[in-house]
């Protein structure tokens, strides 16, 4: 079965790797790339996002998640750059809760544009009823 | 008048002399504002950039810039990395295969860096940010179309002076609202040295 592959972006490698290993367990075969950090340090880059979105690139298609500020520009930079991204999209969605949704909807063989539009209702989501 | 690709090269390595001239200044102006790196950042990026380019040979105009661009957007933290790295792109992609540039084109360049910055960082004019400066200096050189630098530099050191009155709507700084208000944007002021250096290249 063919799924949605996922991108990590966050300004810290290890953010971005600890998630990874979070949805692994929940979506042993949706293929995930974590891009955090720039060069071991806190920040983004544009190259290194480029080469993750590229390493899990599918046909089905691709939702990149992001964390703060400038993540947004590098993501947005790595796209222009990368040579496959018709079918990859960037969620406007909480990173953590956000990824934590894509994992389970492209789990179950979702097409792009619903997994998309389920991580970004993640803003919405009540985590504490009162 | 024509802009050869030594001349190109030169406009890289003044910046990036006046980068770390004002490292210090930089780091200031965003220490009010922001988080305090942009003056480490363009004088780090500068230098790889400088460092890049030293070591090659270049043919065009275009090849040039892309390599600064692609250091700048590897080594820049921070969102100063890819709004420089997508304004040097955009510049270099509108001069691919340039063995000298004249003014005309040289313009054009510029403008494709503006269209560039302002989709990149989803600004305005009057928002406290580098597009402050980077569109009325564009537009300036637009409407008397020649490259006259001197005056283009002036113009951006003006623009600088005046974002201090602004509040910030962009970035880190816009999370201080009104307290923005009385700084200098820091991006405004490491464009405005891009521009003196280009205007100490061409007019010199």
């Amino acid at each position: 079965m063919n799924y949605v592959s996922l991108v990590l972006v966050s300004h810290s490698e290890e953010i971005a790797k600890g998630l990874k290993k979070l949805l692994k367990q929940i979506a042993p075969d949706v293929r995930i790339a974590a891009a955090g950090g720039s060069d071991g340090e806190i920040g983004t880059n544009a190259l290194h996002i480029q080469d993750a979105i590229e390493s899990v690139y599918s046909e089905k298609g691709t939702v990149v998640l992001f964390d703060l500020g400038s993540a947004l520009l590098n993501a947005e930079l790595a796209l222009e750059m990368a040579d496959k991204k018709e079918r990859v999209r960037i969620a406007d969605a909480p990173l953590v809760e956000g990824a934590y949704i894509a994992a389970v909807e492209a789990g179950l063989g979702k097409p792009l544009e619903e997994v998309v539009q389920a991580c970004e209702a993640a803003k919405q989501m009540v985590k504490i009823v009162k | 008048m024509k802009l050869s690709v030594e001349q190109a090269k030169a406009w890289i390595d003044r910046t990036n002399e006046l980068f770390q001239q004002q490292k210090q200044y930089l780091t200031e102006l965003d220490q009010a504002i922001g988080d305090g790196d942009h003056g480490l950042n363009m004088a780090r990026g500068f230098q790889e950039a400088v460092d890049k380019i030293s070591s090659n040979r270049y043919e065009d105009v275009g090849t040039l810039l892309k390599d600064v661009a692609m250091t700048l957007i590897a080594k820049v933290g921070g969102a100063s990395g890819p709004l420089y790295g997508t304004a040097f792109l955009k510049m270099s992609q509108a001069l691919a295969g340039r063995q000298e540039v004249n003014d005309q084109e040289w313009i054009a360049a510029l403008e494709e860096a503006l269209a560039g910055l302002k989709a990149r960082g989803k600004a305005q004019v009057g928002e406290k940010t580098m597009i402050d400066v980077w569109e009325p200096v564009v537009m300036f050189l637009r409407e008397k179309g020649r490259l006259i630098a001197g005056e283009a530099a002036q113009l951006a050191k003006q623009k600088m002076e005046e974002t201090k009155t602004l509040e910030a709507k962009k970035g880190r700084a816009a999370y201080l609202g009104k307290r923005s208000i009385g700084h200098i944007d820091p991006g405004s002021a490491s464009s405005h040295l891009l521009f003196v250096a280009l205007a100490e290249v061409v007019e010199p």
